[in-house]
């Protein structure tokens, strides 16, 4: 097996001292990160992306890929013993996980969490290793049309899938594209939207964008919402963990119907949340005893937590094999590897085999570990949470100040970054999606040179995306994305002419 | 729950502003700002030219979807006939102030005293001020921090942040 070798190359390029050394570092910084309340992955590696700016790519994604595990893993922490989410994916997670907690079950519900997720992780990982490099050796044949239909299957996936107010998902993305936009035009090198401010011929870039709309407005929602932390002890010991572990087995079928829910949601954008959420109501669906669920049920933790997990790797999937994130995190990843002079697309898998394969190796490697690592630090985390507020705040702040800096040595990031606070701070209050706005920001110039390029190979005949079979179904199918609620609307109705007694019922 | 009721007070808990008022006024300023780029677009050509679309021609298109989209919430918010949920009260609006106005002095003292001595201060400052932590361990908790920072970026990761007098004087 071809990918074997390859895998095992990656081990050989993941298993230097510095390497694994960094790995532990990110993997604790992730954890820390995870549990702090108004910080989570995409926060975390946006503030964390500065540290990795003189580091060989390599390095850099596996030290910042162990802070996307690490976080994910310290999500949980908080959910079950302080009953706050870390992220939205963790929501699901409470329901039964804090009732455990209060029952003194803690530490099991802790083992069941942290061992699903690293399950979850486990089938999404073996996924993109075997599944990854194919969709890259298939994408290579991809020219500017088939590269822009992806991505606006991306994007109307997200207007027509999305959960809030569709005006609200348009505004979000269109403001997204529009600021990717700004700076110079890079098919025609006229400059655009400028209005002669040298301070924007850079163009508005992304990270200094996230690390605003993401850490700055998150402190000013933590700090509105006054959180007081009191959570409940957790005593892990061999022998809890020994007992869930054992108890895996009877599970099995929750956990891979987890796991799969998890994998497919995860490679289609902003999946995560919805993963876990589907996951937990489908475990409770098919339970005999439905009653039982919010009250404790350990079901109640494995379920959301695996999906949420695989979900969150998987997301991964698309960025590397075809350059497009599945998540806000994926997202900033992407962002990371431009910075690193990497240029994401399914060449990555042709031209930085060791990048690549390293990268995959670090997801087992740091699955592994972290879940060692988590196992037995949970007292140390949970003490953290009792660090006052006030002493936590500035320092992200600061933080993320750094990391807007860093990007492009430039003071005026740093005000631009505090505007991008206060917009993510009324945004997220007004329930304007920030996901878009984040995938349009990262992927707004390369869709745009795609199109044009697509335009000037077919003399500007809008029928190139049409042209084969290939890019015509997608394409296709991002218009049927896009007009989804109203196609659902429709066949709903007609169901509902044809069998009437259906539609009453 | 390990969630207080932030507000006690009936003074705090009185909307500073609804939900229905801020919306209009992002649609508002949303609109305005996609009228500016679409007429800028426009200004540098948003046609279609023989090879395909023009420098402006993306710009001023997703303008004028921005721009439609905040009138239909300008619209929309205007017919709701649900009662309007507050946007912030005022305890709630005091607590974002006082993490705000601190970033924002934090911003200012950057771009003169450079960011090390600027961390400083907000943390010590945050700490002792809005946290009503003892002065000596605000003090030397942000001092630490600071230390930290410092060592990790300047010297460690070589990742140069702004610096101002304080540092010069040690010969950075």
């Amino acid at each position: 097996m071809e990918a074997f070798d390859l895998l095992f190359q990656g081990f050989q390029v993941l298993l230097t001292p510095d390497r694994l050394l960094l790995m532990m570092v990110g993997l604790v910084l992730g954890i820390f990160v995870g549990v702090l309340p108004g910080l989570g992955g995409p926060n975390g590696v946006a503030i964390l992306l500065p540290l990795t700016f003189t580091m060989d790519p390599t390095t850099a994604i596996v030290m910042l890929s162990c802070i996307y595990w690490g976080a994910l893993f310290g999500g949980a922490i908080t959910s079950i013993l302080f009953n706050i989410p870390g992220e939205a994916w963790s929501v699901a997670t409470t329901f039964d996980g804090y009732p455990m907690a209060q029952q003194g079950r803690a530490a099991e519900a802790l083992t069941a969490a942290f061992t699903s997720s690293f399950f979850g992780s486990l089938v999404a990982v073996l996924l993109i290793t075997f599944l990854a490099p194919r969709i890259a050796d298939f994408a290579l044949r991809f020219g500017p049309p088939e590269f822009f239909s992806v991505y606006l299957l991306t994007f109307c996936s997200f207007v027509g899938l999305g959960r809030e107010a569709r005006h609200k998902i348009v505004i979000s993305m269109a403001l997204g594209l529009l600021l990717a936009g700004i700076g110079m035009d890079t098919v025609s090198g006229q400059l655009r939207m400028t209005f002669g401010w040298t301070e924007l011929f850079r163009g508005v870039n992304f990270l200094v964008a996230v690390i605003g709309l993401f850490g700055i407005s998150e402190i000013l929602l933590t700090m509105e919402e006054r959180l007081a932390l009191r959570g409940h002890p957790a005593h892990m010991n061999l022998k809890v963990v020994w007992r869930v572990w054992m108890s895996l087995p009877r599970y099995w079928w929750t956990l891979l119907r987890s796991a799969a829910i998890g994998c497919w949601l995860g490679i289609t954008p902003g999946g995560a949340i919805a993963a876990s959420f589907m996951s937990y109501n489908l475990a409770k669906r098919l339970d005999k005893d439905k009653e039982s669920f919010g009250k404790g049920r350990i079901e109640g933790v494995f379920a959301p937590e695996t999906a949420a997990h695989a979900a969150g790797t998987s997301a991964l999937l698309p960025m590397l094999a075809l350059g497009i994130p599945g998540s806000g995190t994926a997202a900033i990843l992407l962002g990371g590897l431009m910075v690193w002079g990497l240029n994401p697309g399914p060449l990555l898998f042709v031209e930085h085999k060791a990048f690549v394969w390293g990268t995959i190796a670090s997801m087992y490697l740091g699955n592994i570990v972290g879940l060692v690592l988590v196992l037995s630090t949970v007292p140390v985390f949970a003490a953290v949470l009792r660090v006052p507020f006030a002493a936590i705040a500035p320092m992200i702040v600061v933080s993320c100040a750094i990391g807007a800096y860093a990007v492009q040595n430039a003071m005026f990031d740093i005000w631009l970054m505090l505007v991008f606070g206060v917009v993510g701070y009324v945004f997220k209050k007004l329930g304007y999606p920030l996901a878009p706005l984040t995938l349009a920001l990262v992927l707004g110039s390369r869709t745009e040179d795609a199109f044009r390029l697509s335009m000037i190979g077919a003399g500007g005949d809008l029928r190139v995306f049409w042209s084969n079979s290939l890019v015509g179904s997608i394409t296709t199918l991002a218009l049927v994305l896009l007009f989804w609620p109203l196609i659902s609307h429709a066949i709903g109705k007609l169901v509902g002419v044809a069998s009437p007694a259906r539609g009453e019922a | 729950m390990s969630i207080e009721t932030p507000d006690t007070t009936a003074e705090d808990a009185r909307p500073v502003v609804g939900a229905r008022n801020v919306d209009i006024v992002v649609s508002l300023l949303l609109l305005a700002l996609a009228l500016l780029l679409g007429w800028d677009s426009w200004r540098i050509g948003a046609s279609w030219a023989s090879d395909g679309p023009q420098s402006g021609y993306f710009p001023f298109y997703l303008s004028l979807m921005m721009g439609a989209a905040s009138v239909y919430g300008i619209v929309t918010a205007l017919l709701a006939r649900h009662a309007d949920e507050p946007f912030v009260t005022r305890g709630q609006f005091g607590r974002v102030m006082q993490v705000f106005v601190p970033t924002l002095a934090f911003c200012v003292l950057t771009q003169f005293l450079g960011l090390y001595v600027a961390s400083f201060l907000l943390v010590a400052g945050f700490m002792w001020w809005i946290g009503r932590i003892a002065l000596w361990i605000s003090v030397l908790t942000s001092f630490l921090f600071t230390a930290v920072m410092f060592a990790t970026f300047e010297i460690a990761f070589n990742v140069i942040m702004p610096k101002g007098p304080l540092e010069a004087a040690f010969g950075f």
